[in-house]
């Protein structure tokens, strides 16, 4: 995520919704391009907001914009209904029309938005979510994936303004989650079409997002870059087992006699595991606080490969008996969890320059 | 055997059942529609109404449809100062008296079956750009066709086994209001046993196929 796309927010969305005792109050400004992740427990009012923006949901005192485009705006007594708005939504169930077969699923959409307007093609969306087989079947005769995917293809064909995605992975089991996410990343990579992705799964957001937004009880905790995020002592998110940061980098160089890759980012070089990408190609890598450990001198006598010089940011008490330590690589924002007898033992505070070992990293994409 | 009455009686008979089958499909969808779908306090009485036929004596409903279409009947008022005289003892009085007498055999399959779609389908129709008519062309219809199935067999051979109402709103005018149901009862009470038979065991196989071919065509749709 960069500075720029965040400065020109495209997508505004400020509204409030209250359906006893349940209230949701938002107030939204997310990057126009990139995945914008809506993140939070069940009950936190994510579907809600993902409604509300399509117009599914009518909420009051709402002023919702979309590239430019006003879809809401209750000062002004506007209300464009949700068949007018340009927008792909993906429900957490396929919902696919049981009396149409997969190729007139696909085209319903497509064959109601004019010539002029289609962007994205109908063998662009079935290529891209790799469908072209299937598109003779009816829907129930399907797989969970594959009908997600036929879903996820019919929005893409009406050539949307934004992606709205609901959980589109909640209602699958594992294996066809797994089977999906590299379909989800492809659009991201390869389509300019926003998306905002509603889910409570931590590995989602972490794999797709560039920006996230937390909710919690109907109100925005915080919203910002997800590296930022995630690292960040005063929420949740960065607290736990699955605290973890994420880092951008590109491959420069790699070594075939160990089999590894090297990648440069913003604070050094981390090797990885060999990837088949080529050099030159931009990796996400997911490094868990639980992997990284502290040391006030670099080591030499060690086996572990990545050692960073990195400045303390802060610390905060995490579970019993451990501290959660927040740390700065070249400005990439790293965690380590430590226990409290370390911390205290190597007298680490805030501002202080010490070196993170880091014993495993995992490749995103 | 006096072939021709009976002929003349049988396609009364039909004719009556396709026009308030008819009839009742381009009414009972929208109150169909209204009812599946709305939340107001009055539901449930527009629906007692739809379904007071179920309950009500035949003979019941058509003495009061004889009341208020007759010539001091409010609607009978109606009717003679639009110069289109009154309604009992025609074959109009009959549609009308067929259509409220079979309504509930309509419309309550087509709204079980709008209420079965439930509003996701809608919904992800108009995120595919379809307008609400869109949607209940596109959608609605052809979800709901298994519904549709069953109102226009169950409308349609219902209406032809109707007997109170028409006798009650339509007497007994041979090639105007004497269809099959009212013929057999004249038979019999001329003790023409034979006569009745004809027409009585033709109902019986009419039924019987019209049942079967509903049943076999729609094995899982819902019946009445």
């Amino acid at each position: 995520m960069n500075a720029t796309a965040q400065v020109a927010a495209q997508v505004r969305a400020r509204f409030s919704v209250t359906y006893a005792p349940f209230a949701l109050n938002c107030d939204l400004q997310l990057p126009g391009r990139g995945v914008s992740a809506l993140f939070g427990p069940s009950g936190s009012g994510k579907t809600t907001a993902l409604r509300v923006i399509a117009g599914l949901e009518h909420a009051s005192h709402a002023y919702i914009e979309v590239n430019g485009t006003v879809w809401q705006d209750d000062e002004r007594g506007i209300f464009v209904p949700p068949h007018r708005r340009a927008i792909g939504y993906v429900f957490q169930e396929a919902s696919l029309f049981a009396h149409l077969d997969v190729r007139g699923n696909l085209e319903y959409g497509m064959r109601r938005i004019p010539q002029d307007g289609r962007r994205v093609s109908l063998a662009q969306a079935v290529a891209l979510l790799d469908i072209g087989h299937l598109q003779q079947r009816k829907p129930a005769t399907l797989s969970g994936g594959e009908r997600q995917r036929v879903a996820i293809a019919r929005a893409l064909a009406t050539s949307p303004g934004i992606l709205l995605m609901d959980e589109p992975l909640a209602a699958l089991d594992i294996k066809r989650k797994a089977e999906i996410m590299p379909y989800l990343e492809r659009l991201r990579d390869e389509l300019d079409i926003p998306m905002l992705y509603v889910s409570h799964a931590p590995d989602e957001i972490t794999r797709l997002a560039d920006h996230l937004v937390l909710l919690e009880a109907g109100s925005v905790v915080a919203s910002g870059a997800v590296a930022q995020l995630l690292t960040r002592l005063d929420l949740d998110i960065a607290h736990g087992d699955a605290a973890s940061a994420l880092i951008s980098g590109v491959i420069v160089a790699q070594d075939d006699e160990f089999q590894l890759s090297c990648a440069q980012f913003n604070g050094g070089a981390l090797w990885l595991p060999q990837q088949s990408a080529t050099v030159g190609k931009s990796v996400r890598i997911r490094i868990q606080a639980r992997d990284v450990s502290l040391s006030l001198a670099p080591q030499r006598d060690t086996s572990i490969l990545n050692i960073l010089p990195v400045t303390i940011i802060g610390l905060s008490e995490d579970a019993a008996g451990q501290v959660m330590v927040a740390l700065d690589a070249g400005g990439t924002p790293l965690l380590s969890r430590i226990t409290r007898k370390s911390a205290v033992a190597m007298q680490l505070r805030p501002g202080a320059a010490i070196h993170a070992q880091i014993k495993g990293v995992a490749i995103l994409r | 055997m006096p072939n021709n009455p009976h002929v003349a009686a049988v396609v009364l008979t039909l004719k009556l059942a396709g026009l308030t089958t008819l009839i009742l499909l381009l009414i009972g969808t929208p109150v169909a529609w209204w009812l599946a779908r709305t939340r107001s306090w009055v539901k449930s009485a527009v629906g007692a109404l739809v379904a007071l036929p179920l309950v009500l004596p035949p003979s019941v409903l058509g003495f009061y449809l004889l009341v208020t279409l007759g010539p001091d009947g409010p609607i009978g008022h109606l009717t003679q100062s639009l110069g289109l005289g009154t309604l009992p003892f025609t074959f109009g009085g009959l549609v009308v008296g067929s259509v409220l007498y079979s309504m509930p055999f309509v419309v309550q399959p087509i709204q079980n079956a709008f209420e079965a779609i439930g509003e996701r389908p809608l919904e992800v129709a108009a995120t595919l750009r379809a307008s609400p008519l869109d949607t209940f062309f596109s959608v609605v219809l052809p979800l709901a066709r298994p519904g549709y199935l069953t109102a226009t067999v169950m409308g349609f051979a219902h209406t032809i086994g109707e007997f109170g109402v028409v006798l009650m709103i339509g007497g007994n005018i041979p090639d105007k209001t004497r269809v099959v149901s009212v013929q057999i009862y004249d038979h019999v009470e001329a003790l023409e046993f034979a006569q009745a038979h004809w027409l009585a065991a033709g109902m019986v196989a009419f039924s019987l196929a019209v049942l079967i071919a509903l049943y076999a065509l729609n094995p899982t749709g819902r019946r009445t």
